[in-house]
Order: structure tokens, then C-alpha cells, then sequence
């Protein structure tokens, strides 16, 4: 969180040549993109388009079957989903992306796993580490539900919360594991427009603080408004790339996306 | 080489009880997703069954199998309404213990009403064994084989041919979507688990004058079946008939060229080895049933 | 006030033998005591990580069996003729061996068996306890198969020359298990309002996020494995050395079976759970002697399994915390849920 965007331009996570298959079926053909450092990117794409499935091979929840995704020069190809996280990645989920059953408060402390610093046989032995250690994540722990803005739900359970909380406080969770980049699996889907327009604050906010930002969304508006960059994806393939101007009026995307969105929306 | 033969028609033998217990333990299992601790007690059940009719009420033998058979059919249904009618939408684990219990109740209850004691079933079959070359099989143990292969083409037949099984098949390919088609899940789910609980008490009613009947004998065949099941991939009745005749082979070769009390230890190095390295059971192209 | 329950519950217990003189109810006390350290241990996976070991009885058998051999010593011929002979050592190392044998067990069998998951998981661990039940039987240069382990000696603490202590009679029994007991619910404590328990709650309520955040779900599912083995393990030494006589029945489902209710009863994911549960089932046989049979008693063990489950599926111990606390609660408390609130 340290970097300040002035040294933007500097690619943080570059996705090379990436293909899925699933058996016969073809997910993503060739996708190539970068992000660069401080940069809020999205991708879109109407339903079907493969973003999911590109969020979850960056992520390393699925691995490709050709190509690589680098993070800061590292390749991603052989690591587990953990070990993805310990690089400084970290992701949301779109559906259940809070741990229901615990309270606000401890899910954030179960997301700061990795920062403690006590070990086994300080646990077993409670030895001074220990106590020390937990007060430290228990202060983090409330910093971030500040950052968030969800200090003052810290005690409920988080099934309880809103939708829009839900997803706030998934955002703490990826936060905890004190990240140099996040990705948002469709953060806003579902919220309402208060609900949204808090989101769009937060990720400016952390935008502010030099955080790598990429975007799976399908609201349309919302990307327009944050992002820096916009990569668009259709049958698996990137069909349109560039700023949100750029992509506004770009014939094939609205071809694409944006009219079917727009009929879409009308159905409503 | 006669050993290996003599092992090999014990095994068909063997076998083909085995494949009854694990098709009706599958259909359970892939259909309802209950994990049926209670399957042996059914196999025994069947056994006492046909002890019961056949000897004390000295019916028959032959109707005295039928007679046990449905009876099993009845006792699943009744297992079924009572026990995981009001579970459904539990979870996996929760049905298992409750199953357990079921278990526990009806060995012990076994043990109550007909005691300790192991009982055995004469059969109208000639004493003698057939022999053929230096091969003998007795009489009874070729019925069994004929009579668990007929109900094995039985069941491949109700599950492929008819309405049941046709409701049956959509239920586990997709239970929403066969509510909506129209299927009585509620009434699938009892046929499944009364279809299964006659197969496993067939199996108990054929091996139970072949061996003797005791209320023991339903332990290791609940954890057998479970190990058929998964050598032939869940919701399979051909894989199941292959599962069975694998594990009765795994065991008589066991017993035959490690050591008798190894036999039973078979099925579980199967399940383990099985489900460690190729947890999709041997022969399960994906999850599919028919 | 709630803080205060574990201690008077401790002093009650600790204060059992001195007016308890009946040797038939102390006995009682000390192998149900014992099957709670057991019940604990699975606790530890069922509660906290949500994996099902039906085959827990297997690292309680283990720590058992290699307690009484390091203890009685062996003389056995391997494959190819290898002879392996052990000279009797002191008791109290056999039960150190034994669970650090039964924990090792439970590193080996956790780190293949979690590959596979909910039924499968429950089966793979069942046949472990089978395999290793026939092992039993059937090792009889090792194991005196159905003949029994006899003579194992009662716990014996101490070093030479500084003197020992002997676990002969009842009493001392009781309290050398209540002493394991103790330092059992204070290790499990100790993880599961931890990181590591953290960890094992995560993967428990949902495992994909608990990778998101970083946990290695495979490390703390073995971790969960050890401590829960060595546990049950240090259980089985305990049984083998109070009942001096151990046979393969010691690895019957049965005893997997008592264990998995008692947790179930009590409330899983909670520490006082397989207390309370065990204590229930633990004396069911008890209040039942006079009037059942062991087949009437067995019967309506497996009833009341099956009505708990109805019933009270979360288990005793939460449901007596909701009691507690309905007033000031609008929510639905998981188990754990009320347990985490109280995190020191």
C-alpha cells in the first residue's frame, strides 16, 4: 500500500496468451492484458464472455491449458491458490464471500492469518509471542473494518449483515492478507445505487493509497466511472482494450455488450 | 491350477451376492445421497427373514425366499418414511447417524428377539456337491449364483425399462429438474431405498443358508457394500456388479494365497487404494446411473 | 460468571473420589473419563475442521496397543527374517510412544485421506480402522491376536533413582485421567482460539475463501489430524494400562460410534460439548444395568442417537447457551459462534 501511482506504467500483472478448454469446449482462446501499477482495470463482457473463468486462472483457482499469468515478474503457472495470495494478490468472491457463521470481526481475523507472527509452540505454550501477536492483528483488525466502513457492525454475525455490507466486509477480508493487488470478482452485482456509490468511494480510496485494482464487472456505469482501463471480452476472446472514453465509442463493443446490455436493461 | 479354479467358481459365487448388496446400496447412494449404515442390517434382515418363514413357519424354501425378500422391500419403505422422510435437506452427515442408529437398533434388536446363538437353514438341495473334473460346487451355492444373477438382469432391467426407473434415472441426473418434469420425489426416494433394502436382504436370504445366520453378520456387509460401490462408481447397477465380483475375487485370492484372516481386510485396502488414487471408482465414466 | 463454569465443573470432578467409595460407579467414572479424552480429540476434527472420521477408534487403538508393547516389550520375526526384540521399558515412555505412534498415524492418514471428501472421506477413514483392527487380530506374534494383550502394567511416573508412582488403585486412576483430561481440553483450547483454530473454522465454513485469504487448507486439516490422533492415542495408553488387558475389540465401530455421539450430543465445534455428552453416554449403561440387558441398553443407545439428532441436532451445550443468552440475542448462535465471543 506504499507505492504511490506516480511510478504507474509499470506492468504489475501481466496475463500472457492464456487459453481454457474445458474438454471440447473453448472458455479463452488467446487473452493477453496487463496491469500496471496503482491502475484500476476492468474486464467486461456480457454473460458467458469468460471473465469468471479468467478471474479464477489469475487467481490460480483454475490452471490454464496454455499461457501464463506473471505477478511482479513471478510466474503464477505453478503455485497454489494460498501461495498466490502470499504474493500480495488478493481476490473476492461473487457469491459467498464472507464466512456467514462468525462475527464481523473474527472473519477479518481469520483474514489476517498470515500476518501473525506466533508460531505452533507459542500457541500451545502461550507464550508472551502470542498474546502479543493477537493484540497486533486484533488493532489491525479493527484499521481495516474502519478502512471499509464497517466498524460498527465488528460484533454482529456476518450472515446478519446487508448484501452490501457482505461484500464490504469481503473487501476487508481480501485486504487483510495486506495485498499490493486486488481483484474484484463483480463487487457491486446486485447492491443498490447508495450501496454502489459507497463501493466506488472505497475503491477510490484504496486507488489513493497506490493499491492495483483489477475488475470483473458487469456494470457498466460503475466501470466506467473508476476505471483507468477497460479490457473487453467476448466468446473468449479480448475484442476491445483502452480507456473508458475509447471504449465508450467503440462500435464493436457496443455491438457486443453494451447494446445487448442496454436491451437488457431495458427489460427490466 | 485347480486351486485357482476352485477359487475362481467360489468367487462367481460369492460374487454375485456381493454385486446384489453393492447395486442396492449404489441406487441409495447415488439417487438419495444417504450414506446406509443400516444396508447390512438389511442383508441380515433378509436372513432372519427367511429363517423365520422358512423354518418356524415352515413355508417353503423357495417361497420362503420370496416371502423374505419382500419383506425387506417393506422393512426399507418403513426405514425410509419414518427415519429419513423428516431428514431431507440435512446434510450428508447428519442422515449418516441417524442411519447409524437405525443400525445399532436393528442388530441389537436382531440379538434380542432371536439371541446370540447362530441359526441355520436347511435347503431342499441334495447333500452331495456337483462335480465336475476336479471342481465341485454344492448345489446350493449354484442356486444362489443362478437366483443373484437373475435378480441382478431384474434390477438392470427395472432401473432401464420401466416408468420407476425411467423417474429414478432423472432424480439423480437432476432432482430439481425432475420435480419439475412431473416426478413424485417423495415416492422415488421410498422406491429407491425399498428397491435397495430387497436387493440387500435377497443377498442375506441367498448367503444365509450357506453360511449360518447370525446377528453379527450384517457388519462387515454394510462397509463391503460401501467398498463395491465405490470399485464401480457411484449409481452404476453394471459397476456394481463388476465391484462385486472384483471384491469377492480380492478376497478369495486373499484368503486363498495371503491368509484367511486377511479375507476381509480385501475390501478395504480396495476402498483405500481406490479412493486415493482414482477417486471416481474404476469403471465410472463420469456420474451417471443405468 | 460464564468464565468461572470450567473451574467449578474441574473442582466438582476433582472432588469425586473423596465421597465416592462405590468401586463400581468410580470405575465408571475413570473409562468414561477416558472416552472423553477420546470424544475431545475427535471434537478436534469434527467440530472445528467439519471432517467426520469414522475411524477414529483406530489412533485410540494405536496408542493403546504400542502403549502396552513399549511397556510389556515384543519379539517378533519380520518379513525376510528380520528379528525385532524390545525389553520391557517403563510405563509412563509407553504412553508418551504411544501417542506420539498414534499422532504419526494420524499425519500419514490425514495427509492421503484428505484428498478425498464428506462420504468418502468418512469411508476411506473406516476401512483405515478396519485394516488396522485386522492387523490386530491377525499379528499374533505382535498383538496375541484374540488372545489379548494381558498383564500390561498399571502407569507407572518417575525416574530411577528419584523414585515412582504408582497408578494401582482406583482413585489414583481417576485422577491420573482427569490430569490427562485437564491438559487435553487446555491443548485443544489453546489451538482453537488461535490462529489456528481461526484457520480451522475458515476452511470449515467455506474452504475456497479460506485459500482466498491465504490458509493452507491441507496443512491444518494434517495439524488437526496430529493433535486429534496423538490425543485419542494418549486416551487408548490410558485404557490399555487402567484395564491391563487389551484385545482387537479395542478398534470395534462401536467405540467410534460412542465417540461420534458424545460429540454430537454435547455440541460439536464447542469445548464442553464431548464432556457433557460423554458424561450422558458415558452413564447411560449405568442407569440402565438394573432393569435392561446389554441388547436393551444398546437399543436404546441407538434410539437416543437418532433422537438427539432429531432433535437437538446442534447438541446440548449450544443449546443451553442460547437458553442463556436468548434474551439479548436476535440471532441465531452457531456453536462456535457463541464459543468466539468469549476469545481471551
Amino acid at each position: 500500500m506504499s507505492t504511490m501511482p506516480s511510478n504507474a506504467s509499470q506492468p504489475v500483472l501481466s496475463v500472457e496468451h492464456i487459453a481454457v478448454h474445458f474438454g471440447g469446449l473453448i472458455a479463452i482462446t488467446d487473452m493477453s492484458f496487463v496491469v500496471n501499477q496503482g491502475e484500476i482495470v476492468s474486464l467486461i463482457g456480457p454473460n458467458g464472455a469468460g471473465k469468471t473463468t479468467a478471474f479464477n486462472v489469475i487467481t490460480g483457482f483454475l490452471r490454464p491449458t496454455k499461457g501464463e499469468v506473471r505477478y511482479k515478474n513471478t510466474s503464477l503457472s505453478n503455485l497454489k491458490p494460498h501461495e498466490v495470495t502470499s504474493l500480495g494478490l488478493a481476490r473476492t468472491f461473487q457469491r459467498t464471500s464472507v464466512f456467514q457463521s462468525v462475527t464481523v470481526f473474527e472473519n477479518v481475523m481469520i483474514g489476517l492469518h498470515r500476518r501473525s507472527r506466533s508460531t505452533l509452540l507459542d500457541t500451545l505454550l502461550a507464550l508472551p509471542r502470542e498474546g502479543r501477536a493477537e493484540a497486533e492483528l486484533r488493532s489491525l483488525a479493527h484499521e481495516l473494518l474502519e478502512i471499509v466502513g464497517i466498524a460498527r457492525r465488528a460484533d454482529e454475525l456476518a450472515g446478519s449483515l446487508s448484501y452490501g455490507d457482505q461484500r464490504l466486509l469481503g473487501v476487508a477480508l481480501a485486504l487483510a492478507t495486506d495485498p499490493s493487488m486486488l481483484l474484484l470478482d463483480e463487487p457491486v452485482s446486485g447492491m443498490n445505487a447508495t450501496e454502489t456509490a459507497r463501493f466506488m468511494e472505497l475503491l477510490n480510496k484504496l486507488h489513493g493509497r497506490g493499491m492495483s485494482i483489477l475488475l470483473v464487472e458487469h456494470d457498466v456505469p460503475m466501470v466506467m466511472g473508476v476505471s483507468d482501463r477497460i479490457v473487453v471480452l467476448n466468446y473468449g476472446r479480448i475484442i476491445a482494450e483502452g480507456p473508458p472514453a475509447a471504449i465508450r465509442g467503440n462500435p464493436e463493443v457496443i455491438r457486443a455488450y453494451l447494446g445487448e446490455g442496454a436491451s437488457r436493461h431495458a427489460a427490466h | 491350477m485347480t486351486e485357482l479354479l476352485q477359487h475362481i467358481v467360489n468367487t462367481l459365487i460369492l460374487g454375485s451376492t456381493y454385486a446384489l448388496l453393492g447395486i442396492g446400496l449404489t441406487l441409495i447412494f447415488g439417487i438419495m445421497r444417504v450414506v446406509n449404515f443400516a444396508h447390512g442390517e438389511l442383508y441380515s434382515f433378509g436372513a432372519y427373514a427367511l429363517y423365520f418363514v422358512g423354518v418356524m413357519l415352515g413355508l417353503n424354501f423357495f417361497l420362503a425366499l420370496i416371502v423374505a425378500v419382500v419383506l425387506g422391500c417393506f422393512a426399507g419403505a418403513l426405514i425410509e418414511v419414518v427415519l429419513l422422510r423428516p431428514m431431507r435437506g440435512a446434510d450428508i452427515d447428519t442422515t449418516m447417524l441417524v442411519m447409524i442408529g437405525a443400525m445399532i437398533v436393528m442388530q441389537n434388536g436382531e440379538q434380542f428377539v432371536w439371541g446370540g446363538v447362530a441359526k441355520s437353514v436347511s435347503t431342499p438341495f441334495p447333500e452331495l456337491p456337483l462335480v465336475i473334473g476336479s471342481i465341485s460346487v454344492s448345489w446350493l451355492r449354484l442356486f444362489v449364483f443362478c437366483a443373484a444373477l437373475a435378480l441382478i438382469g431384474v434390477s438392470y432391467l427395472l432401473i432401464n425399462r420401466t416408468k420407476l426407473g425411467k423417474a429414478m434415472r432423472a432424480t439423480f441426473q437432476d432432482r430439481d429438474a425432475a420435480s419439475l418434469m412431473g416426478v413424485n420425489i417423495q415416492f422415488i426416494y421410498m422406491a429407491t431405498f425399498a428397491i435397495g433394502s430387497s436387493l440387500a436382504a435377497a443377498a442375506g436370504a441367498l448367503l444365509g443358508p450357506v453360511y449360518v445366520i447370525s446377528p453379527q453378520m450384517g457388519n462387515l456387509a454394510s462397509l463391503k457394500a460401501f467398498a463395491i460401490v465405490i470399485l464401480g462408481g457411484l449409481g452404476s447397477i453394471g459397476g456394481a456388479t463388476i465391484g462385486g465380483f472384483l471384491l469377492a475375487l480380492a478376497e478369495e485370492l486373499g484368503a486363498g494365497y495371503v491368509s484367511s484372516g486377511y479375507r476381509d481386510a480385501m475390501g478395504f485396502l480396495i476402498i483405500i487404494v481406490v479412493l486415493l488414487f482414482k477417486p471416481t471408482g474404476l469403471f465410472a465414466r463420469a456420474e451417471r446411473i443405468g | 460468571m460464564k468464565r468461572l463454569v470450567p473451574y467449578i465443573a474441574l473442582a466438582a470432578f476433582a472432588s469425586v473420589p473423596l465421597w465416592l467409595h462405590d468401586p463400581y460407579l468410580l470405575n465408571a467414572f475413570i473409562t468414561t473419563g477416558i472416552l472423553i479424552v477420546a470424544a475431545m480429540s475427535l471434537n478436534l476434527l469434527l467440530g472445528y475442521t467439519g471432517q467426520l472420521s469414522l475411524g477414529h477408534v483406530a489412533f485410540f487403538g494405536i496408542g493403546a496397543y504400542t502403549s502396552a508393547l513399549v511397556s510389556l516389550g515384543f519379539d517378533v520375526e519380520l518379513i525376510g527374517g528380520i528379528r525385532v526384540v524390545h525389553e520391557p521399558w517403563p510405563v509412563w515412555t509407553g504412553f508418551v510412544i504411544g501417542t506420539l505412534v498414534a499422532a504419526l498415524c494420524g499425519y500419514a492418514v490425514g495427509k492421503l485421506s484428505f484428498k478425498v471428501r464428506g462420504a468418502y472421506f468418512v469411508i476411506v477413514t473406516i476401512s483405515f480402522a478396519e485394516v488396522v483392527r485386522l492387523v490386530a487380530l491377525n499379528w499374533v506374534e505382535l498383538t496375541q491376536g484374540p488372545l489379548a494383550l494381558t498383564s500390561i502394567p498399571p502407569m507407572t511416573l518417575g525416574f530411577p533413582g528419584v523414585g515412582y508412582l504408582d497408578f494401582y488403585s482406583k482413585q489414583s486412576n481417576y485422577y491420573l485421567v482427569l490430569a490427562v483430561l485437564v491438559v487435553s481440553y487446555i491443548v485443544i483450547q489453546r489451538l482453537v482460539y488461535s490462529r489456528v483454530g481461526r484457520a480451522m473454522i475458515a476452511l470449515k465454513e467455506n474452504e475456497s475463501l479460506a485459500v482466498s485469504v491465504g490458509i493452507d487448507v491441507t496443512r491444518y486439516l494434517v495439524l488437526a489430524a496430529i493433535f486429534s490422533a496423538g490425543i485419542a492415542g494418549a486416551a487408548g495408553s490410558l485404557y490399555a494400562h487402567y484395564l491391563k488387558i487389551i484385545d482387537p475389540d479395542v478398534f470395534a465401530f462401536l467405540y467410534t460410534v460412542t465417540m461420534v455421539i458424545m460429540v454430537i450430543s454435547g455440541g460439536k465445534g464447542t469445548l464442553a460439548g464431548p464432556i457433557v455428552g460423554g458424561l450422558i453416554f458415558g452413564f447411560i449403561p449405568v442407569a440402565a444395568r438394573s432393569f435392561a440387558t446389554p441388547e436393551i441398553q444398546w437399543i436404546l443407545y441407538g434410539l437416543l442417537m437418532i433422537i438427539i439428532v432429531f432433535v437437538l441436532p446442534k447438541g446440548i451445550v449450544p443449546a443451553v447457551e442460547k437458553w442463556f443468552s436468548a434474551p439479548n440475542t436476535s440471532v441465531d448462535p452457531e456453536p462456535l459462534q457463541a464459543k468466539m465471543h468469549d476469545t481471551p
